[in-house]
């Protein structure tokens, strides 16, 4: 039948099963824009097209499927960069489409053309250009293949303007993608199972760490079930939060940077850590020398690049993490670890009294009173979309998640503004969920056109800003290493509630822990997207740290009250 | 110490590209670089040496494989191998001393190419070592150009790095590029 190449474009997406598309049209997607008339497919039209970049991951990261974001050459690609790099750095499956100028003025440096394959090629997993109408759908298939399998990441494809017009007598067929360099399906040898098994039965102070490849793999059951037989305590990585369930009597919370404190003591002192679809960044392992020296380590890991690239491993399962756990855990024998775990929970000394939620009402509201209430009152079910910095790290301390898929947030890439439309994103693929964005008063206003998009869409969003006047990480890093000289940090905000006004949603202002789940309720029963203020403590820091370079269990502290001083 | 790595690539726009982006972004050095078809169509050949005081050795074999067009990547620095350089170098050469450089050229096994009244260009290949002592026995006589293709290498004996492929990746090799 004969089909325009934007034809074949939009009916091979509908064949991948794409439901949603975030995008901004422009001259070299003219021909696609035309042709999505005729389409199943849901166009959201962003406000920028680093907005729809970042849609897409949230949308891949809460529902795990592929997410699509569609801008025109030129501006419309370079703008998209940020959100590639943020998909690549966190493995998140998406897929990002460009329009090209036609194929004749490719390299005449025509209007709004821009080498978009040659800037993404070490952004993307993989990136093609496409100046033939044929070569459209074997190139989607392929793309949304590499896009999902393996460990997965962001593709590009770029698309002439003359091979969406162009007809071509064309038949969807369902041949598999062609791809003889791609190895996504690695399997790790037997005789590393049973040094791991045997590894694992000696143990005596073993230790999870939950990656971001739990989720992916989705191998929640396996690794709940290995911890529980095993006796094994949990901590996770930022992005791993949610792999395990947080409420969970082994599970330790966060480790890393801004875990807590006794969490890392525990990665110090344990004899073994089973890394568990992660890959050790330098937020997790502070100074990689006097990293865990104690332990002997097994790494579970999809991506054979990743081992031994930051931590020297003792043994290496290359594979899929819920399979490899799945041939694994038959020789996995029950075992007893009490004394470790008693000797884990007398590492937390004054821990609960230095936090912050605990400590004495002083009238002032703190950013962890919002996270807490908020955890408390959406009895940790929502899901959590936070910006970066310090509001990122309080939601990652204070909202503890059970279900997977329901912490999303810019991990490898920390990108500040990725929050509002991210929590968009994750709306339309989990459409029934409750989705919260939590940002800071920078972060917000970096994407806050986006709130537009909302209004046009009608779909329910809440957002929380937690308002503290400050880029409050960079203020804290001044604080603490820059003598508290506070260059450029200081950031007159826009009065939020008018912001929401104008855009025909409703903003909240508060300014005291007594407000706080007030609000919280009345966004929750407001059937459209609300936007609350919360003016918290301007000069609050995010403790405990691991200062850049020192070993994870140097942490700075939150400095004990004097009552408690006296008290103990 | 130097590396040498030899890969088998698909035969496409920007590959090369791609592999030599591995090198870039991590700032290893790439001492040598040489690409050219295989007897095999859609499959090219890449010989990259590194400096191994330079360059993060271990790391490259993963960042390569990471590639999607990359089909096969082998070290071939602790296997015994052959590696070949060819350097054309074009010399001033009067009457009087013309003799004398042909006869050098001889004693290397060097081929001259062209010949005018004041010039020669002398062909020559072999391993570095021997590329190198010519060029600079031939330096007093005046070079005025030279051009080298960089270190080719191929494992000896009957295994390749094709059949290797499949053994060492537990890997299907895609129908097209099975050997007859």
């Amino acid at each position: 039948m004969n089909k325009t190449g934007a034809q074949i474009f939009w009916e091979c997406l509908e064949r991948e099963g794409v439901d949603v598309i975030f995008g901004y049209p422009g001259g070299a997607t003219l021909p696609i824009y035309d042709a999505l008339v005729t389409s199943k497919i849901h166009h959201v039209l962003v406000r920028h097209e680093q907005g729809a970049s970042h849609m897409a991951d949230g949308y891949a990261r809460a529902s795990g499927r592929v997410g699509v974001a569609l801008a025109t050459s030129g501006p419309g690609a370079t703008n998209l960069i940020t959100g590639i790099a943020t998909a690549l750095m966190d493995s998140s499956p998406v897929v990002f489409i460009t329009g090209q100028v036609s194929s004749p003025l490719i390299g005449y440096d025509a209007f709004q053309e821009t080498d978009v394959t040659g800037i993404t090629l070490p952004i993307t997993k993989h990136n093609y250009l496409i100046t033939d109408a044929k070569d459209i759908a074997p190139t989607i298939r392929e793309a949304f293949f590499l896009a999902k399998s393996g460990r997965p990441g962001p593709v590009l494809i770029d698309i002439t303007k003359d091979a969406q017009q162009a007809t071509i007598d064309w038949e969807y067929d369902d041949k598999p993608a062609h791809l003889p360099g791609y190895r996504p399906d690695f399997r790790p040898a037997n005789t590393e199972f049973e040094r791991a098994v045997e590894m694992i039965h000696n143990a005596k102070k073993p230790l999870i760490l939950a990656g971001h490849g739990i989720l992916i793999s989705g191998a929640m059951e396996e690794v709940l079930e290995f911890a529980e037989r095993t006796q094994t305590p949990v901590a996770d990585t930022l992005l791993g939060l949610g792999a395990f369930p947080g409420s969970h009597s082994l599970s330790l919370g966060m480790m890393g940077m801004h875990g807590e404190a006794w969490v890392n003591k525990a990665i110090q002192e344990a004899d073994l850590l089973l890394a568990f679809g992660m890959r050790f960044d330098d937020r997790v392992t502070g100074k990689i020398s006097h990293y865990a020296p104690k332990a002997k380590k097994i790494h579970i890991e999809i991506d054979p690049s990743e081992i031994n690239k930051n931590v020297q491993v003792d043994i290496a399962l290359v594979g899929d993490l819920k399979e490899t756990l799945q041939k694994l855990l038959p020789s996995i024998k029950t075992v007893d670890h009490t004394e470790w775990l008693e000797e884990i929970n007398t590492m937390k000394g004054h821990s609960a009294v230095r936090d912050i939620k605990n400590l004495p009402d002083n009238g002032h509201l703190y950013a962890a009173h919002v996270i807490n209430a908020l955890w408390q009152v959406t009895k940790g079910e929502a899901i959590i979309v936070s910006d970066v910095g310090q509001n990122q790290m309080w939601t990652a301390q204070y909202y503890r998640h059970d279900q997977p898929n329901t912490s999303i947030t810019s991990g490898g890439l920390g990108t500040m503004g990725f929050g509002l439309p991210g929590g968009i994103g994750a709306k339309f693929a989990m459409p029934d969920k409750e989705v919260w964005v939590i940002a800071g008063d920078g972060g917000i206003q970096m994407t806050q056109a986006e709130l537009s998009t909302i209004a046009q869409e009608g779909i329910k969003v809440n957002i929380a800003i937690l308002n503290n006047g400050y880029l409050g990480m960079v203020r804290q890093w001044q604080e603490f290493f820059y003598d508290k000289r506070y260059s450029a940090t200081p950031m007159k905000g826009p009065d939020f509630v008018k912001i929401a006004d104008a855009h025909d949603l409703t903003g909240l202002h508060v300014d005291s822990r007594d407000q706080v789940i007030d609000a919280i309720e009345a966004a929750r029963k407001n059937p459209g997207t609300v936007l609350i203020d919360f003016k918290v403590e301007k000069e609050d820091s995010v403790y405990p740290m691991v200062p850049t370079g020192a070993a994870i269990d140097a942490m700075i502290r939150r400095p004990l009250p004097e009552s408690v001083i006296q008290e103990s | 110490m130097r590396h040498t790595f030899v890969a088998l690539v698909e035969d496409k726009t920007g590959v090369l590209n791609r592999v030599v982006s591995v090198f870039r972004r991590r700032t290893f050095n790439i001492e040598s670089l040489t690409v050219g078809r295989t007897h095999q169509e859609g499959i090219s050949r890449i010989t990259i040496v590194v400096d191994s005081d330079k360059t993060d050795v271990v790391r490259i074999m993963p960042y390569m494989y990471k590639l999607i067009n990359v089909l096969q990547v082998e070290d071939l620095t602790y296997q015994p191998h052959v590696n070949r350089d060819l350097a054309m170098v074009k010399i001033t050469a009067t009457p009087e001393n013309r003799a004398a450089i042909m006869q050098l050229a001889e004693v290397f096994r060097a081929r001259v190419v062209d010949v005018t009244n004041n010039s020669l260009i002398i062909e020559i290949t072999g391993d570095e070592e021997k590329i190198d002592g010519f060029v600079d026995v031939l330096r007093p006589y005046g070079i005025i150009e030279m051009v080298r293709t960089g270190i080719i290498a191929m494992e000896r004996g009957t295994s390749t790095l094709i059949n290797n492929m499949g053994e060492s990746q537990n890997y299907e090799l895609p129908i097209e590029f099975k050997m007859a």
